[in-house]
């Protein structure tokens, strides 16, 4: 009994231990930050690495979550003879909800876990102590770009979700099942606003862009040493992001369109 | 990693890509085109009842857009709605007696404010009121009345 006391009390103080040293970590970033600047170079390596080599996921995940979203609201709304509605449905739905949620947890899944991957090998082969050794400062170097350029890659990668779905959702509902291009052009533009929708939308994709950078690279940062403790960081890596990108939208969602 | 070079073109056609994609969500999925010209005068007119009218519902004429509500108020003393619009600057020969009502768009589409001039000579300008307005169709009410008029009907049609 006294052992599983103590065993829970052991396990709760790792948890607010690991909060802190997060959050500690979170805040020496941001103050790296700035040294990113003069050195341009490692940022665009690293929007490389984490942005372009996620364009291919997030072209084809948003056409065909357009298409199917188009599809299936097609053959919803034209019970109702609402069908001239599929432009703001599949538009609202997008640009609010499922471009910027799906294109964290598509984030999470190809760059996030490289990112662990990366930082935690880079620490099980001590090439950050020894950066450490040479003065270098392995926050300002590694981390902090990286987290910029998700920071950066985030809210694009989302727009270019987005506006590939509702390309998608035209080539189904106007080319294929028949749905007034005009309408579906006017009556989307009719709903879809501008500060209330898009830029809400990119606050969200900048927020989750943030919360997945920072998971991924603190989850490598944090890995214990071995090749068993960069797969375990990995995994955590995906499986806490998804958790805090679907959290946090609820949340985010709550405060931005509960009160309409 | 690739050639510095190459990375660099890349990143720069990543960054132009999702630039373009919010510039095509801004012109092409929102209404961002439409708020542009934003100047113009304002107007106000006092409703009794507004049910269903939204900041940011369309003002037309004849059916045509001509501006947008910008502010929906109370007034505690007369117990009304204070709605202010925004009428664009080329529809300045609206006559001061324009009456203003709240309409709906299809049966259950959304509200907005319907002018519809009158014969005045003098023309609105920035601050004028409406003095003629006629309040927002509460469908519950109207089906009320109705049930209400056709149960007292089936009385008179029993005795």
């Amino acid at each position: 009994m006294v052992d599983f006391l103590a065993q829970l009390g052991r396990s709760g103080l790792r948890f607010f231990e690991r909060l802190g040293r997060g959050h500690l970590l979170l805040l020496y970033i941001l103050g790296g930050i700035p040294s990113v600047m003069p050195r341009l170079r490692l940022l665009v390596q690293q929007v490389y690495a984490v942005g372009v080599l996620s364009i291919l996921i997030i072209l084809v995940s948003g056409l065909f979550v357009g298409m199917v979203l188009g599809l299936q609201l097609y053959n919803t709304l034209v019970d109702f003879g609402a069908e001239s509605s599929l432009g703001p449905v599949v538009a609202l739905t997008l640009v609010r909800e499922l471009g910027p949620v799906v294109t964290a947890l598509l984030f999470a899944g190809r760059a996030g876990s490289a990112l662990t991957a990366e930082i935690g090998l880079m620490k099980a082969t001590e090439q950050l102590s020894g950066m450490e050794m040479m003065a270098v400062d392995p926050i300002k170097r590694v981390l902090a770009p990286r987290f910029l350029a998700g920071f950066i890659a985030m809210p694009l990668l989302a727009a270019i979700f987005s506006a590939v779905g509702v390309l998608g959702g035209y080539f189904i509902g106007v080319g294929l099942l028949g749905v007034d291009e005009g309408s579906y052009w006017s009556q989307m533009q009719d709903s879809v606003d501008f500060y209330d929708d898009v830029v809400n939308g990119i606050i969200k994709s900048l927020v989750f862009g943030v919360v997945a950078t920072w998971i991924a690279i603190f989850e490598g940062y944090d890995a214990t040493p071995t090749s068993e403790g960069v797969s375990r960081a990995t995994t955590r890596t995906v499986v806490h992001t998804s958790l805090a990108v679907l959290g946090l939208d609820f949340i985010l969602t709550a405060l931005m369109f509960g009160d309409d | 990693m690739l050639h510095s070079r190459t990375v660099e073109i890349w990143v720069g056609i990543f960054v132009a890509g999702g630039l373009a994609a919010l510039f095509m969500l801004a012109m092409k999925v929102s209404n961002l085109t439409e708020v542009t010209g934003e100047e113009g005068y304002r107007v106000t007119a006092r409703f009794e009842n507004i049910s269903g009218l939204k900041v940011r519902s369309p003002v037309t004429v004849a059916g045509v857009r001509v501006g947008r509500v910008t502010d929906i108020g109370y007034d505690p003393n007369t117990y009304e709605a204070v709605v202010t619009m925004q009428i664009g600057h080329q529809y300045d020969q609206l006559p001061l007696d324009t009456s203003a009502s709240i309409l709906t768009s299809g049966l259950l589409g959304e509200k907005y404010v319907g002018l519809e001039p009158g014969g005045d000579i003098e023309m609105m300008v920035q601050g004028s009121e409406i003095m003629l307005t006629q309040s927002s169709l509460v469908l519950e009410n109207l089906i009320g009345q109705f049930l209400f008029s056709k149960a007292t009907e089936g009385d008179e049609g029993a005795e």
